[in-house]
């Protein structure tokens, strides 16, 4: 009875959880939500007889693997959220169309199976226990596998430290060769800090020359660009110009960058 | 009675004969001195080509008077050469009185034509090539009658079809020689096609090639194998004697150089045919047989429709060569009567040799003086300005009218008298063509030499040179006295007798016989209706439009017509239905199932989109699918 | 029981198939596959219950070990991807077509 219970339980939240994972825009709450699947199924193992399993998932599972999702997480972004709007033509119809075909027949086949009672494990853990049975099959009947495993996990580490690992093609500039480039560029002093002005002073607003003109390069152009998309311009239509002549720059270089 | 044919003798003594074969090397090593040296020969090309045909005439009339030794049943003299094929043929040569007869007159009129070209050629750049061509003929001619089987034959038979070809296309610069040549090459093969079939089936039926074994195996065999060599040898005569139905190409061949259609096309080699027929009369055309009843009727035809054809033509070659082919058909006929036949069917075969060539040399003096002009209505009067060519080639054509006592009166006369005797329907025909070749000749004469002047303006008709003149007048005497010295007392019978067969008594020549005299008063009609037409009346230099009959005439009986819709229109028809099968069918097949491929593969290359998801999504459908699958057949 | 918790799991797996199939970003795609592992684990260890046998245990035992290496290689990969293309859609690697 308490098995049942326990399973309703857990079964319900994980599969909640499952689809969860699948239908959330932010990677964050999916790694969240498989951190809870898989903490509902380290439960389900205890139940099953498999307490050593359940201590392997949680800590070898929800410890690191998702430690680790959730750290390659922060590398990538981590409150960047996903479009979830179909690029693929037919290919999410298609794929729910499969899952629940797929599903389907795996329950057809569940439901033709005729199970007897259950075996138990009590016969099998008969010779010390479980946890030196299990011992007793790993390190006997298995021990090559297990030994393979840990070459295999030696292995992916290292593969894993060549895949990240960034080669540096160039020598490191000395602050000789960052002064030297700086001289020999087209603006040996710093460039115009943004302009104050009675009523705006803020990064975004362009500085004016002692000559009155806008100084175009005293605005950030990612700056001057989010202005523009998002229609903070100031009323000054020459500093606004100005702005938008940055912005302009900018997305021309981008382009040039992408088709380079 | 019927004498057997004599024994064919391997040659044992160590005269002429045995050396017969330096009558075909001598050309052929002119030819090919000729023909390899090229231009380094060019100044005494000519006198080396005369000299190699004299040479071989030399060793002709040497072996003759040996052979002539010898007795009447050792005139089958067969000299072995080396084994061509092994065990299937030896090459040697056969010199009995037949071949020699025609070695002789090839060689003889060979040569006579061959002093006439230097003159006639003198102008020509390419008067080398001219004579090693020539040279090359009369080697291949005298390979074709001194063999002594099939193969050897054969092998001369395309040699002498080489040389026409060569010759009749020598100016080929001129679309209508080339064209001309091309016609003959084709038509021929036609006929070469009946002689190599002819030829399996005498192997495969009796094993032999060789003249000395055919006899003893062919008169056991059957009738109807015998027939159809026959025919198919007939048909190879047909095509390289221009008889009906193979007698389209003579007309065109005209366009070579006149020497040529006067040896080639006149002399020597358009009566390959009858040597043919003549050679195989023993074995193949037995008198009274089909194959010999089908050689007479094709000669009979092809007599009247030569002499039809050389009613019409204006073209002084062209004229002449429908004379030729309607002599030929005489031959033909006489060769189709069996041994009775053959002494006056060869007998006229050398007179004609005589004086056709006489009268085409004579046109072809003519054709000197005149700017080469051949059209007849463009002469005239011209007997006072070419007195020797007038005289030279009025004896031929009284000769080939059969003018009493001249040489074709008494050749002629005798196949016309042996086939009224024999086939008294084609006998009648023959006197009926006799009549119309009388009128036909009249008429080129008179057009020719008689009349009011018609010349173009820049005509100056003069002699020829001596060099040319001089073959004419021997070629005139032959043309004189010949057939009464060959026929007269059976001469020509008797000594080809051993070689064809025939009864000991040679026939007497009767001056008086029913057909003979009807020949004579149908000759002298014709001739008179041409000196009405074409003598005393006004020849008018124009063409007239002229009868149904005679445009019937002038385009050579619809014979080539016949042959374009007959052949050259289905066969058309049928290239181009074949051409649109591979264009369409096999092509489109093709092609059809590269394009298809590729489209296909154009368009399955579009599954691969790059996008890993996608190819997730077929996995997982593939696994879905496989699933499916194990469930049904049960194994979950 | 032994069927709960087979449905249970054939649930989950086609969860995290559809999930592979239809999210863009490579790093939730990797925790769908996960996903799919965990489900296959469920199913070892409740075949494990249902004959009796403990090796079902050690299968699944193994497949944690696998999965984990394997993440880690995965990982580093789309890190690596991420640092050349500033992005970790799985769309974006699509050169590899007609």
């Amino acid at each position: 009875m308490g098995e049942t219970v326990t399973f309703w339980v857990l079964a319900v939240v994980s599969v909640g959880a499952a689809l969860g994972m699948v239908f959330n825009r932010k990677a964050v709450y999916s790694a969240l939500m498989l951190g809870t699947v898989m903490l509902c199924l380290a439960v389900l193992y205890a139940v099953q007889d498999a307490p050593f399993l359940a201590a392997v998932q949680i800590i070898v599972y929800t410890g690191a693997i998702m430690m680790l999702f959730l750290f390659v997480l922060m590398l990538v972004g981590v409150d960047s959220s996903d479009s979830l709007v179909e690029t693929l033509k037919g290919q999410r119809f298609w794929a729910i169309v499969a899952g629940l075909g797929f599903l389907a027949l795996i329950i057809l086949a569940i439901g033709n199976a005729a199970f007897s009672d259950q075996a138990g494990l009590a016969q099998a853990t008969a010779q010390g226990g479980y946890i030196r049975s299990i011992a007793l099959l790993l390190f006997t009947k298995y021990v090559f596998a297990f030994e393979i495993t840990s070459a295999l996990l030696i292995t992916a580490a290292l593969g894993a430290m060549v895949l990240a690992h960034r080669e540096r093609l160039t020598e490191k500039p000395t602050q000789k060769d960052l002064s030297r480039a700086r001289f020999l560029g087209d603006h040996p002093s710093p460039l115009p800090g943004p302009g104050t002005y009675a009523r705006n002073n803020a990064i975004d607003m362009p500085a004016r020359l002692p000559d009155g003109s806008v100084a175009e390069s005293s605005v950030n152009r990612y700056i001057a660009r989010y202005d523009v998309e998002h229609g903070h311009l100031p009323e000054d239509p020459e500093l606004a110009e100005a702005i938008r002549h940055t912005a302009e720059e900018d997305s021309e270089e981008s382009t040039n960058e992408v088709t380079k | 009675m019927e004498s057997e044919i004599a024994q064919i003798a391997q040659y044992a003594g160590d005269g002429v004969i045995g050396l017969s074969w330096l009558m075909i090397a001598f050309p052929l090593v002119g030819a090919f001195i000729l023909l390899v040296f090229g231009r380094f020969t060019n100044r005494w090309g000519h006198l080396l080509g005369v000299a190699m045909s004299l040479a071989s005439f030399v060793v002709a009339v040497l072996a003759f008077m040996e052979l002539i030794g010898f007795g009447e049943d050792q005139r089958r003299q067969a000299v072995h050469l080396y084994e061509f094929i092994p065990g299937m043929v030896d090459m040697g040569l056969l010199v009995d009185p037949l071949s020699i007869s025609f070695a002789l007159l090839i060689t003889g009129v060979g040569s006579l034509i061959h002093i006439y070209s230097i003159g006639y050629m003198s102008h020509d750049e390419h008067r080398r090539r001219f004579f090693a061509y020539l040279n090359l003929f009369v080697a291949a001619m005298l390979l074709l009658v001194l063999a002594d089987n099939y193969v050897g034959l054969f092998i001369g038979w395309e040699g002498v079809g080489l040389a026409s070809y060569l010759l009749i296309g020598f100016w080929q610069f001129k679309p209508s020689a080339a064209v001309a040549a091309k016609k003959a090459f084709v038509v021929n093969r036609v006929g070469d096609f009946g002689l190599l079939v002819g030829m399996f089936v005498i192997w495969t039926s009796f094993g032999t090639l060789a003249f000395k074994d055919l006899g003893a195996k062919v008169s056991g065999a059957e009738n109807g194998v015998t027939l159809a060599i026959g025919l198919l040898l007939l048909l190879g005569a047909c095509g390289k004697s221009a008889q009906l139905p193979l007698q389209s190409w003579l007309l065109d061949a005209m366009e070579g150089p006149t020497p040529v259609s006067a040896l080639i096309h006149a002399a020597t080699m358009v009566t390959a045919g009858v040597y043919l027929v003549v050679r195989s009369g023993a074995f193949f055309f037995p008198e009274g047989s089909g194959a010999a009843l089908a050689a007479a009727i094709v000669g009979a035809v092809t007599l009247l429709a030569g002499a039809i054809i050389g009613c019409a033509k204006d073209d002084i070659k062209k004229g002449l060569a429908g004379s030729t082919m309607s002599q030929i058909g005489y031959m033909m006929l006489g060769a189709g009567l069996g041994p009775a036949g053959y002494a006056f069917a060869i007998g006229h075969l050398i007179t004609h040799g005589f004086f056709k060539a006489d009268l085409f040399l004579g046109a072809g003096s003519i054709m000197h003086g005149m700017n080469d002009e051949v059209d007849m209505r463009k002469y005239g009067g011209l007997r006072k300005y070419m007195p020797v060519t007038f005289a030279t080639f009025f004896i031929g054509y009284l000769a080939i009218i059969g003018f009493p006592l001249l040489s074709g009166y008494f050749t002629k006369d005798g196949i016309i008298e042996t086939a009224v005797h024999h086939q008294p329907v084609l006998g009648w025909l023959a006197v009926l063509g006799a009549g119309i070749t009388g009128f036909y000749m009249s008429r080129m004469v008179f057009m020719t030499f008689f009349g009011q002047k018609r010349w173009a303006d820049d005509a100056h008709p003069h002699e020829s040179p001596s060099v040319m003149t001089v073959p004419l007048m021997i070629l005139s005497l032959g043309a004189l006295g010949l057939g009464a010295y060959l026929v007269l007392g059976g001469t020509l019978y008797t000594f080809l007798r051993p070689a064809v067969g025939g009864e000991a008594t040679p026939p007497v020549f009767d001056f008086a016989s029913t057909p003979g005299l009807v020949t004579l008063v149908l000759v002298a009609i014709g001739a008179a209706i041409a000196w009405v037409k074409y003598g005393r009346a006004e020849v008018p230099a124009v063409q007239p439009r002229g009868s149904f009959v005679t445009t019937f005439a002038r385009r050579d009986l619809y014979g080539d017509a016949l042959n374009e819709s007959l052949f050259m229109r289905p066969g058309q028809w049928l290239t181009r239905i074949a051409v649109f099968f591979d264009n369409r069918g096999i092509d489109g097949l093709v092609n059809g199932l590269a394009a298809g491929i590729g489209g296909t593969s154009g368009r399955l290359r579009r599954v691969q989109t790059g996008f890993a998801r996608t190819y997730a999504l077929s996995i997982f459908i593939g696994a879905a699918l496989l699933t499916g699958a194990l469930l049904l057949v049960g194994n979950i | 029981m032994t069927t709960h918790y087979l449905v249970l799991s054939a649930l989950l797996f086609g969860i995290g198939a559809v999930g592979v199939l239809i999210r863009r970003n490579a790093i939730v795609v990797f925790m769908c596959v996960e996903l799919m592992l965990n489900a296959c684990n469920l199913a070892f260890v409740t075949f494990s219950r249902q004959v009796g046998n403990l090796e079902g245990q050690i299968i699944a035992f193994f497949v944690m070990v696998v999965a984990a290496a394997e993440v880690v290689v995965g990982l580093a990969i789309i890190v690596t991807i991420f640092r050349t293309r500033r992005s970790a859609s799985v769309d974006d690697a699509n050169l590899l077509k007609y």
